[in-house]
């Protein structure tokens, strides 16, 4: 048949990030199963969470463009970044996102905000000066595919476990330290309880979206391929941010680090190759990603 | 496995819920019958808006790489060798743009036949699986010889993923005729499926015919 068919769906990829989902729904519930049970004053921090949470993925886009300097660009300034936007979302049939640039050496693109059609792109001066145009729009191409996918929703949902957990561990802590005087044992029982439960929950559910989100990245790699055609010129493209990024000296990029998460390639690299550095990284490694840029392309070749 | 039947897919929905959750995207499919509404306006333009054809029209299309669709390429070519050996029939030509894109260009045609064309490489790029990769055709208009001074030359636009027209006329360098196009769109719009998202309404600088 047709090469189109052939490359599709990878179902493995599928089902991992599926039982992900499931695993980050079950600790939803074994954490709401013990607030439940214990049932004491916490209507509120869960109120002030949720709020937190929403905001932060209504706001994603702004928040975003804030910390990294990004500056929403228009087709008269960057008529080439916008024709090549335009036509990749006429290709994928989505709505326009709005570009943005921001102006730092670190070679980079995020996409960001809470719906496709609410959506920024941003690329950094740094990967369009190091990039050529085919490469920086297999970029674009894997940035839309994170629009496309809903990416900051959902890594918005499956952080928000870990969040409340986080959130509910020091207040636990906080409550047991200054007023246990003038509880009894059953209320201090109940807060260490729940102080334990939530350092359990924080640890697995933080796990699982590092997971998750090195999932997504190497979702948005094939979309983003697929829709090109070309899934060499995004590996080729990766070689050289990647590269780029482990000469640069760490020190100009830790202000980079929180945003890593909607980053193309991340702009702090631990050691990576080790199974226990890839455990703790929002992006799958270097290898990996190349690894199924290069099945890809072998699929489009022999499809027909 | 897939689903070729695009209608099912809302139009600002791309992927459904199981697909976002998973993570993955459905190549677009391309809708074509809808060019053939086309030759229908041709009188609404000549007679309301003073345009007519210019006997100009190109496809455009992303091609991927691979040795698949390089034999793709090599049955368009043998397609375009073949028209190329009829005696007064249009002349075609292919050329990529800037943007990494393919076009496939034909010239010396009435409408009937720039439609005929154009869907005749649609489906053979169809059926051999680059349907997806379809991004519009262009459709050249000039000023008809009884036409007041009042018309400019222009392109219509049709994108192959919506199923849809809009009308394109840039002026100089990268400006267009916003006003020239809303007055088109209301022209033709009983005749064409117009695209209502004027958003999507893409600037195709450079256009190669």
């Amino acid at each position: 048949m047709s090469y189109a068919k052939n490359i599709e769906n990878d179902r493995g990829l599928s089902a991992r990030m599926f039982v992900t989902g499931l695993l980050l729904v079950v600790l939803w519930g074994v954490l709401g199963a013990v607030l439940f049970a214990v049932g004491v004053g916490i209507g509120l921090i869960v109120i002030i969470e949720v709020g937190v949470i929403f905001s932060q993925y209504w706001f994603s886009d702004r928040i975003a463009l804030f910390g990294m300097g990004g500056q929403i660009v228009t087709p008269e300034e960057q008529p080439q970044l916008h024709a090549m936007v335009d036509r990749l979302c006429t290709l994928a049939d989505m709505p326009k996102p709005r570009v943005a640039i921001a102006t730092t050496d670190i070679p980079n693109a995020f996409a960001t905000g809470r719906s496709p059609k609410a959506a920024v792109v941003c690329v950094t001066t740094g990967i369009m000066t190091r990039l050529d145009e085919p490469e920086l729009e297999a970029v674009l191409a894997h940035e839309l595919s994170h629009v496309a996918h809903r990416d900051v929703a959902v890594m918005t949902i499956a952080a928000s476990v870990g969040m409340l957990a986080g959130l509910l561990t020091r207040v636990a802590m906080w409550s047991s330290m200054f007023s246990s005087n003038d509880n009894n044992g059953g209320g201090a029982l109940a807060e260490l309880a729940i102080m334990l439960v939530s350092i359990v929950v924080y640890a697995i559910s933080y796990m699982l979206t590092l997971a998750l989100s090195r999932y997504r990245e190497l979702a948005a790699d094939r979309s983003g391929a697929i829709l090109i055609g070309r899934p060499s010129v995004l590996a080729s493209a990766l070689v050289k941010i990647t590269g780029d990024i482990s000469r640069i000296p760490q020190k100009d990029l830790r202000k980079a680090e929180a945003y890593n998460a909607f980053f193309f390639a991340p702009a702090i690299n631990g050691k990576q190759g080790t199974s226990v550095a890839n455990l703790f990284s929002t992006h799958p490694s270097i290898e990996k990603r190349l690894a199924q840029l290069d099945e890809l392309e072998r699929q489009l070749n022999h499809g027909a | 496995m897939s689903s070729s039947d695009s209608s099912t897919t809302a139009p600002d929905q791309p992927v459904g819920l199981f697909d976002t959750i998973l993570g993955r995207t459905k190549r677009v499919e391309p809708k074509l019958d809808a060019l053939f509404s086309l030759p229908s306006a041709a009188v609404t333009l000549e007679l309301q808006a003073g345009l007519i054809t210019s006997g100009k029209a190109g496809v455009c299309w992303k091609p991927p790489a691979g040795q698949a669709p390089a034999d793709v390429q090599a049955e368009l070519e043998a397609l375009l060798d073949l028209d190329d050996g009829a005696a007064s029939g249009p002349s075609l030509t292919s050329v990529e743009d800037d943007l990494g894109f393919r076009w496939l260009l034909v010239d010396g045609a009435d409408l009937d036949d720039l439609v005929t064309q154009a869907h005749q490489a649609n489906t053979l790029l169809n059926e051999a699986g680059w349907g997806p990769q379809l991004l519009c055709s262009v459709f050249g208009l000039v000023p008809a010889p009884t036409a007041d001074s009042s018309a400019k030359p222009c392109y219509l636009v049709y994108l192959y993923k919506r199923g849809t027209f809009y009308p394109f006329c840039p002026t100089s360098g990268s400006t267009r005729n916003n006003e020239l196009e809303l007055r088109l769109r209301s022209t033709i719009g009983s005749d064409l499926p117009i695209e209502q998202d004027l958003s999507r309404w893409m600037a195709l600088w450079g256009l190669p015919l």
